[in-house]
């Protein structure tokens, strides 16, 4: 991998001489240049890395992906992609803000949705405030995240000043169209929300082509005092596409952090979502639903960290794996020794339907408190013979009986999704998938 | 409740005294010399001595592992000696001939070697240091065909046995302290079960570690051949020394087609005191293999050592055998374990169960590490798991660390896992009931290990009762 560190530091080189950039910033990005130089990129023998081998992504020479000179039109977008038209929506195609593409009216007042790269302008101190201040990257493991910091260059900006409660889902769409093929791109989405606001954002990665790419997207979260964020992302890459993405939060006092991850695409995916529930009273709830086929690879990392007393965690992660598709699951609840009345509770579920499909999962828990109560379960299996032949019982076929219970599996942990247009378009995929 | 919790963790450790006797250790050091030197003194065949110097060649070239969440000073593997035994004027006729300052050692451990005082029908291995210096009914077992004997005695008669089966299950390139113990193993205890046989009585070794400065490698091999069934039994203490003592054994176990062997171990090296100095590295490598219909159960309580690191495993091997897996860990003061089990899945309709209970009190750190992995061929495999923490006190720590790897769609998998403090509220019923807060806390507590105790024979069951609440003395606050 020194090839893609020597392009990194070429790149970092070449951007400190064409850009009047701040001092915090250049200082930043010149750290996860060294962090990547220092670490270089993990292999399986990386605790975190244990069960998905980075080696296709990082063997992979991959250049900066280029603009897109043929951009995608809306109706190529409804067709990849899930584009309600009443959510306020930023589109990047190949990395870049598409302006055209995107439609952000009708926001109550003081709330900023834009590109990154104009909040650079327009919002510079709540950027240096929070760029760079959530998602950690110096150690090998996120050697991605590290590269993300260092090649960053565009992405979504979303602030909500206090006490405002922003009543649509705001939509960050990813598309990469067959422009970008042999490319990486490096999002990088900054979410910050006010004491007692209330937004949804949703993120989506879509392609409107099948070549091979790499989405290396990394967002930060503030969410402030008493404020509730809800965060969901669909990744629906292409079936060639590589996708890394790192999702971290800071939950102030009192606040709420609302994830769901579903995951259909890339033929190799990894997803970290760590919340650090730093003020007392917060809690987070982290769902998702993966479900894959062919020889698909889908890695989700949850991370939680209960850093203050009387925080919540609750967390379901279900799968459903076909053909030769290999899932991994890892969550991780830290309890810290001031995280006196945590409450926490896990639990990870797969169906496998291939006698190829493969799972390795790892519900972790590391407790330095001693007044709290902290559960995981994890299971494994193949769908209940009784309860198909109860269905063959009531005169469904054999076959039907199958679809109707695994997409019952799957449908049990997409409802927990309160955004209900996003609910219906999720149970549709998984029906979709599921019964023919 | 404080009070009562706190003295309930602060009892002292019982076995801490010392043998004053005169004893045979060569000096410090290891070397490809060590190894012949051990093997010249145990006077081994050629075909040992070639095994250990492959063990000791690997192991020189591997290094250390450190994955394991616990944190010690290194262990300077130079200034340990490998050897040590009682000296003894001749070779032993019979028990009675021991050295009577040995038999008083084993009398104040309450192990006593007089066969006739017996814990009625249990046979005993006392292993001291590095050598066995008795096995008790002896002849009894042997009109069942039953061989229990040292693992040095063992090599001199039935070297064929010991050919076939030494490192079948955990080969000397296994892992750094296994390879290290294939090196220099001096002694340990060697069991046999012909077909057919149920072995009449419970097999049991007591390690004892006495001499400063060595380390203890002693080595257990179980063959329990198709159809038989034995119970065996292992404890072990050591004095109270401020330095740290390296203790690095291999237990394999054979269970081949329909035999059942439960190995059950009460772990009760010294721990050091209560800042940490002194105390045994606990770093052992116990596995077994299950062919078809066979079963292998391990139930462990640990509540010595300044550090344990081990993981007793199963590779069920054969179609519809079975792994157990029973453990209660406890860590008081500074005591670190990072203990649990494998189960490896490879044959068909293949079973294993894990109830694992961890306990931390003072400052101490428990990790439960598990791994349960089907392969593609297991069909039908079936998996529980069920660990729990408890923690009492709020300077310790409870981790879980379970690996769960399916590559067959046929497995079923279970894994549940629960961290808890003791309740204030079942503390309080229990004292409105007239029980003092002590006695409320060790009836929680022996009520959250029960799973547990209830596998061990009932001379263990009652001796880890005890042994739980000398350890969490004090603990409670």
């Amino acid at each position: 991998m020194s090839t893609t560190e020597a392009r990194v530091s070429s790149f970092l080189r070449h951007w400190e001489a064409s850009t009047e950039a701040p001092a915090w910033l250049r200082d930043l990005k010149s750290r996860a240049v060294a962090s990547v130089e220092a670490h270089g990129f993990p292999t399986t023998k990386n605790e975190d890395w244990h069960f998905t081998s980075p080696a296709p992504i990082t063997e992979a020479a991959f250049d900066p992906m280029r603009a897109s000179t043929t951009a995608p039109t809306a109706a190529d977008l409804a067709a990849v992609a899930f584009v309600p038209d009443a959510w306020p929506t930023l589109v990047f195609v190949n990395g870049r803000h598409a302006p055209h593409l995107s439609r952000v009216r009708g926001l109550p007042d003081g709330v900023r949705v834009m590109s990154l790269a104009s909040a650079w302008h327009e919002e510079p101190t709540l950027v240096e405030r929070h760029l760079g201040r959530h998602a950690r990257f110096e150690e090998q493991a996120l050697a991605f995240t590290a590269l993300n910091t260092a090649w960053m260059q565009d992405g979504a900006f979303v602030s909500v000043p206090a006490n405002v409660t922003v009543a649509e889902p705001i939509h960050l769409l990813f598309v990469t169209d067959a422009q970008g093929a042999g490319g990486m791109a490096h999002p990088r989405n900054l979410l910050v929300v006010g004491t007692h606001a209330r937004v949804t954002v949703v993120e989506q990665y879509v392609t409107t082509s099948d070549s091979g790419y790499l989405t290396n997207s990394v967002t930060e979260a503030a969410v402030g005092d008493g404020a509730t964020l809800t965060h969901h992302k669909l990744q629906r890459e292409g079936r060639q596409a590589f996708h890394v993405g790192h999702i971290e939060a800071t939950l102030g006092r009192d606040s709420h952090y609302v994830s769901f991850a579903f995951s259909t695409g890339a033929a190799l995916a990894r997803s970290n979502i760590y919340t650090a529930l730093a003020g007392e009273g917060c809690g987070a709830t982290l769902n998702g639903l993966y479900m894959l086929g062919g020889s698909q690879v889908s890695d989700h990392q949850t991370r939680i960290e209960h850093a203050q007393p009387n925080c919540y965690s609750r967390e379901h992660y279900k799968g459903v794996l076909d053909d030769a598709s290999h899932g991994v699951f890892n969550g991780k609840v830290y309890v810290h020794a001031i995280a006196q009345k945590t409450d926490g509770k896990q639990t990870n579920n797969t169906l496998l339907l291939s006698p190829d499909a493969r799972i390795d999962t790892k519900p972790q828990l590391e407790i330095f408190a001693d007044d709290v109560k902290c559960t995981h379960g994890a299971t494994v299996g193949q769908l209940d013979d009784r309860m198909a032949f109860y269905l063959k019982s009531r005169g469904i076929g054999a076959a039907a009986a199958r679809q109707l219970l695994t997409y019952a599996f799957a449908a049990d942990v997409i409802e927990t999704i309160e955004l209900e247009p996003l609910r219906v378009e999720l149970e549709r995929l998984a029906l979709e998938r599921f019964v023919a | 409740m404080s009070s009562a919790i706190d003295a309930l963790v602060a009892r002292e450790y019982q076995y801490g005294f010392t043998t004053d006797i005169e004893s045979d250790t060569i000096p410090p050091g290891l070397s490809e010399d060590t190894v012949r030197l051990i093997s010249a003194k145990k006077e081994e065949p050629a075909f040992l001595l070639e095994w250990r110097l492959k063990a000791f060649r690997r192991w020189q070239q591997m290094t250390e592992p450190h994955w394991p969440n616990v944190s010690y000073t290194p262990i300077d593997y130079q200034a340990t000696s490998y050897y040590s035994s009682p000296r003894t004027k001749k070779p032993l006729g019979s028990l009675d001939e021991l050295d009577p300052k040995i038999k008083e050692t084993y009398d104040k451990l309450g192990i006593p070697l007089h066969e006739q005082k017996l814990l009625a029908g249990v046979a005993v291995d006392a292993v001291f240091d590095s050598v066995s210096v008795g096995t008790t009914y002896k002849e009894e077992l042997k009109k069942h065909g039953v061989i229990f004997c040292s693992f040095g005695e063992a090599v001199r008669e039935h070297p064929e046995l010991i050919e076939r089966y030494l490192g079948s299950v955990v080969p000397y390139s296994d892992n750094f302290f296994a390879a290290l113990n294939s090196a220099v193993f001096s002694d340990g205890s060697f069991v046999y079960i012909p077909k057919g046989v149920r072995c009449p009585m419970e097999l049991s070794t007591y390690f004892r570690i006495n001499a400063a400065d060595t380390g203890q490698f002693e080595r257990t091999l179980i063959v329990a051949d198709e159809g038989a069934y034995v119970s065996y039994l292992e404890g072990c203490t050591a004095p109270k020394r401020s330095t740290n003592q390296l203790h690095a054994a291999v237990v394999e176990i054979v269970a081949l087609d329909r035999a059942t062997v439960k190995y059950s171990t009460v772990q009760n090296w010294y721990a050091g005191d209560e800042e940490g100095r002194g105390g045994i590295y606990n770093f052992v490598t116990k596995r077994g293999k299950a062919m078809t219909d066979a079963k292998i159960s391990w139930t462990q309580v640990e509540t010595g050592s300044a550090i344990t690191w081990k993981y007793p495993s199963v590779i069920l091997q054969g179609d519809n055998a079975t792994g157990e897996f029973y453990s209660v860990a406890v860590v008081n003061n500074r005591q670190q374990a990072d203990t649990g089990t494998k189960m490896i899945h490879i044959g068909r309709n293949t079973k294993s169960n894990i109830v694992s209970k961890g306990i931390s009190a003072g400052k101490g750190q428990n990790s439960y590490r598990g791994q349960v992995k089907v392969l593609p061929k297991a069909e039908g495999a079936r998996n529980y798991t069920q660990c729990d923490s408890m923690l009492i006190g709020n300077a310790c720590g409870a981790h879980t660390f379970p690996y769960i790897e399916a590559q067959n769609n046929t497995a079923i998998i279970e894994h549940e896992a629960s961290t808890s403090k003791i309740g204030e509220d079942q503390i309080f019923y229990l004292k409105q009931r007239g029980l003092s807060a002590e006695h409320a806390v060790s009836m929680i507590v022996s009520g959250f290990c029960r799973e547990v105790f209830k596998e061990l024979p009932m001379e263990f069951a009652l001796e880890a009762q005890q042994l739980l609440g000398i350890s969490l003395e004090g603990s409670v606050g």
